[in-house]
């Protein structure tokens, strides 16, 4: 690989408090060798090309912490090589995905297969996590020592959540022995049951039933009532209320314990739903506009670690139902940054508020070394013109399904470029 | 007896998919003519030929005796061909979905299609995949339009208006599409609407429609001009509302005592099928100075056929 050089960019990298006009050099094995303000013209050799930015960003890698990949099972609503296209459009260059494919991610024979097709297939990098219980049952925990030992980085029931407590406590105790990672779905099922949306006036008029945000509150509250003498690495994957975000900026003074949130539910509220959108059918559900509102200040004041697409293909056939019928979950990797930076154009986030969530933050949940610029790293980047209008159009997604929650969205800021490992896999 | 009226009608939309979508207007040329329907039905000769050529489908999958016997007939009397397809269960079961099973009859260029399904939003989806007009006969607990259009008509045929009377809706709200279809028909025909249902079975922030709640019957009815009972719809409760039917007759059944409450002429209604001795005391249920319930059958024919020529014109 040859030498890269670029300037005159704007790069922000929060894990290293850069925020600077400046260049990056790519050395000849994919690693960074400098960065920042001193690249520029002068310390690069005369001899050499260099690619001048004007005045685009440089972000590190977005690492997102929760999609869903088909394979095994659904490999017909995504594969690792869609899901590699996909989320390269978006600047996505490491993922965590989810355990609930077929068969479940369980035990240690899937890993290694998982992990063949992950390398085989895929140009970004994968971190599988494997489930809390078998089956994601919410019955028998599974190996947590043994599937971290090959290589699994977290574990979680993806759409499921442990209900029963005693089990909740017992994995939690395992998670501290092993140091394993929890990534809790938080939702109380006696309290969703046939819950399809936000409980409150638009599933009084559509005559859905609704999914009280108590659902989630319970979880939450139980949880971290474990978590007070039980202490291990927990996160919860996607808040949706405001009353949730006002738990646990009370409860970060006293425990550790992290938290993230949807794109869907930072931007859309309940009304996006209209005349049963069943693409708007998600989990956690869309709440109120004053629920989206709290969620986006939470991320503004850092109550909210992480931003994650929640990116769940689902088929046409998954969606060509009645909204009682149709599959939840939308699709989102590719829509995840510029979506996201809606709040900085607005106004309501600063920049490097967006990008820490997207980057050195679930970096530094999942303990990789990964979402950042640090000179001898792997150079995993994008890079973003922040003010490129662009439509979102269902025939114009990578992805392998086409149920993105904003079709038709106007949005400002793309992804022009991509580099994983030094190489550019993705330009516009 | 002839009904023959030149006039154009004109209604807002190519679907009756729920009370919602219709203009006042909408409502009104809707009503005007079901009534000029109800002497016909109460006539000897009841056919005429106004649908005649046109094919009707009545697709329902969820099982249903009066509003599928009263859109059957009144497809009949206008001279349709009807054709009505009960599809349990098990036939979705085989896996076909709405789509499909839509698809297939929209090949057989029906006219239109009268649609019943446990599904909120079902005949919505369906709307959007047939050419012809849709008429929902009733979709999960979303709307259930034909029933609200035949209680209103018989309120009017009573009362000879709507505009100013107070009326509860009793019972099994959170369940009930009628409910939410009357709702919006009667605060759009002006009256004052009052709620009246236990906690368990009120739909959250339904007070946002512009209704008031009552969770005491006996304040819920107090003054009221028409008492609204609503069947308690057991087969849609997946677990404990409430604890028994003995303790809801007695704080939410229509008795005499609560009857009371409301004024001296004061009309029961029930859009059936009832569960005497539940929500409502058998022997005002038959009460014929009070009880309107099978009048409301009566013109429920009346208003279908209004419906169907409606909008399959």
């Amino acid at each position: 690989m040859k030498k890269k050089y670029f300037i005159n960019g704007n790069i922000i990298d929060p894990h290293n408090s850069l925020n600077e006009e400046g260049g990056l050099i790519i050395g000849e094995d994919g690693k960074i060798e400098g960065i920042g303000k001193k690249v520029n013209t002068k310390n690069i050799p005369s001899r050499e090309k260099f690619i001048d930015l004007k005045g685009k960003y440089i972000f590190p890698g977005i690492v997102d912490m929760r999609v869903f990949v088909g394979e095994p099972g659904y490999e017909y609503k995504e594969n690792f090589r869609t899901l590699s296209e996909a989320a390269l459009s978006g600047g996505v260059t490491s993922v965590v995905t989810m355990p609930n494919t077929n068969p479940v991610i369980d035990n240690v024979s899937i890993v290694d297969f998982l992990k063949r097709r992950g390398r085989d297939k895929s140009k970004i990098n994968i971190y599988p996590s494997a489930s809390l219980t078998v089956n994601a049952e919410g019955t028998n925990m599974t190996e947590f020592g043994l599937l971290q030992n090959k290589g699994i980085i977290a574990f979680t029931d993806g759409t499921k959540t442990i209900q029963n407590t005693r089990i909740m406590s017992r994995i939690m105790n395992s998670a501290r022995d092993l140091n394993s990672l929890i990534l809790q779905h938080a939702e109380d099922y006696e309290l969703s049951q046939n819950g399809m949306i936000n409980d409150g006036i638009i599933a009084t008029k559509l005559g859905l039933q609704g999914i009280p945000e108590l659902a989630e509150i319970i979880i939450i509250e139980r949880d971290l009532a474990l978590l007070e003498s039980i202490k291990c690495r927990y996160h919860i994957s996607q808040l949706s209320s405001a009353k949730s975000v006002e738990i646990i900026r009370n409860r970060k003074e006293k425990i550790k314990f992290s938290c993230g949130v949807s794109i869907n539910n930072l931007s859309l509220n309940e009304n996006d739903i209209g005349d049963f959108r069943t693409f708007l059918k998600l989990s956690p559900p869309l709440r109120t506009e004053e629920d989206r509102i709290a969620l986006v200040k939470g991320l503004s004041d850092e109550t909210i670690d992480v931003i994650v697409s929640d990116h769940k293909p689902e088929d046409e056939e998954q969606k060509r139902l009645t909204f009682a019928q149709a599959g939840t979950g939308a699709s989102g990797i590719e829509t995840l940054l510029s979506l996201s930076l809606e709040h900085y154009h607005n106004g309501s986030v600063k920049l490097e508020t967006i990008i820490r969530a997207l980057t050195s933050n679930p970096a530094k949940i999942l303990k990789i070394n990964k979402g950042n610029l640090s000179v001898g790293n792997d150079a995993d980047f994008c890079i973003v013109d922040l003010n490129k209008p662009w439509i979102v159009k269902q025939e114009n997604l990578y992805s392998k399904s086409k149920n993105t929650s904003i079709e038709s969205k106007k949005l400002q800021g793309k992804v022009m470029n991509t580099f994983v490992k030094g190489d550019e896999l993705f330009n516009l | 007896m002839a009904i023959k009226s030149n006039k154009a009608i004109k209604i807002s939309q190519k679907h009756l998919l729920g009370i919602q979508d219709l203009s006042i207007n909408d409502v009104n040329i809707i009503l005007d003519e079901s009534s000029k329907f109800i002497e016909l039905n109460r006539s000897k000769n009841k056919k005429l030929d106004t649908l005649k050529g046109k094919t009707q489908i009545n697709l329902f999958f969820e099982p249903s005796t009066r509003t599928q016997s009263s859109f059957d007939l009144a497809g009949k009397r206008l001279g349709a061909d009807v054709m009505s397809m009960n599809i349990t269960n098990s036939a979705i079961k085989k896996g076909e979905t709405l789509i499909d099973t839509a698809m297939t009859l929209n090949a057989m260029h029906p006219d239109i299609i009268v649609i019943r399904h446990q599904d909120s939003g079902a005949c919505n989806l369906l709307s959007q995949k047939v050419n012809c007009a849709v008429l929902n006969a009733g979709d999960g607990r979303r709307e259930h339009p034909t029933q609200a259009l035949l209680d209103a008509l018989t309120i009017i045929n009573r009362k000879n208006k709507i505009e100013g009377l107070r009326i509860a809706i009793c019972g099994d709200i959170l369940h009930s599409r009628v409910a939410r279809s009357n709702i919006y028909l009667l605060n759009m025909l002006g009256a004052e609407v009052n709620i009246v249902a236990p906690s368990n079975l009120m739909p959250k922030d339904i007070e946002s429609l512009g209704v008031n709640i009552f969770s005491d019957m006996k304040k819920g009815v107090k003054d009221c001009d028409i008492v609204m009972m609503l069947r308690l719809q057991n087969e849609r409760m997946t677990s404990s509302f409430l604890s028994s039917n003995r303790e809801y007759y007695e704080y939410y059944g229509l008795s005499p005592d609560k009857l009371n409450y409301a004024k001296d002429d004061a009309l029961i209604m029930h859009p059936g099928p009832m569960n005497r001795g539940i929500e409502i005391d058998t022997k005002l249920a038959d009460d014929i100075n009070k009880s309107v319930i099978k009048e409301q059958v009566e013109l429920g024919v009346a208003v279908r056929m209004a419906c169907l020529k409606i909008f399959c014109m």
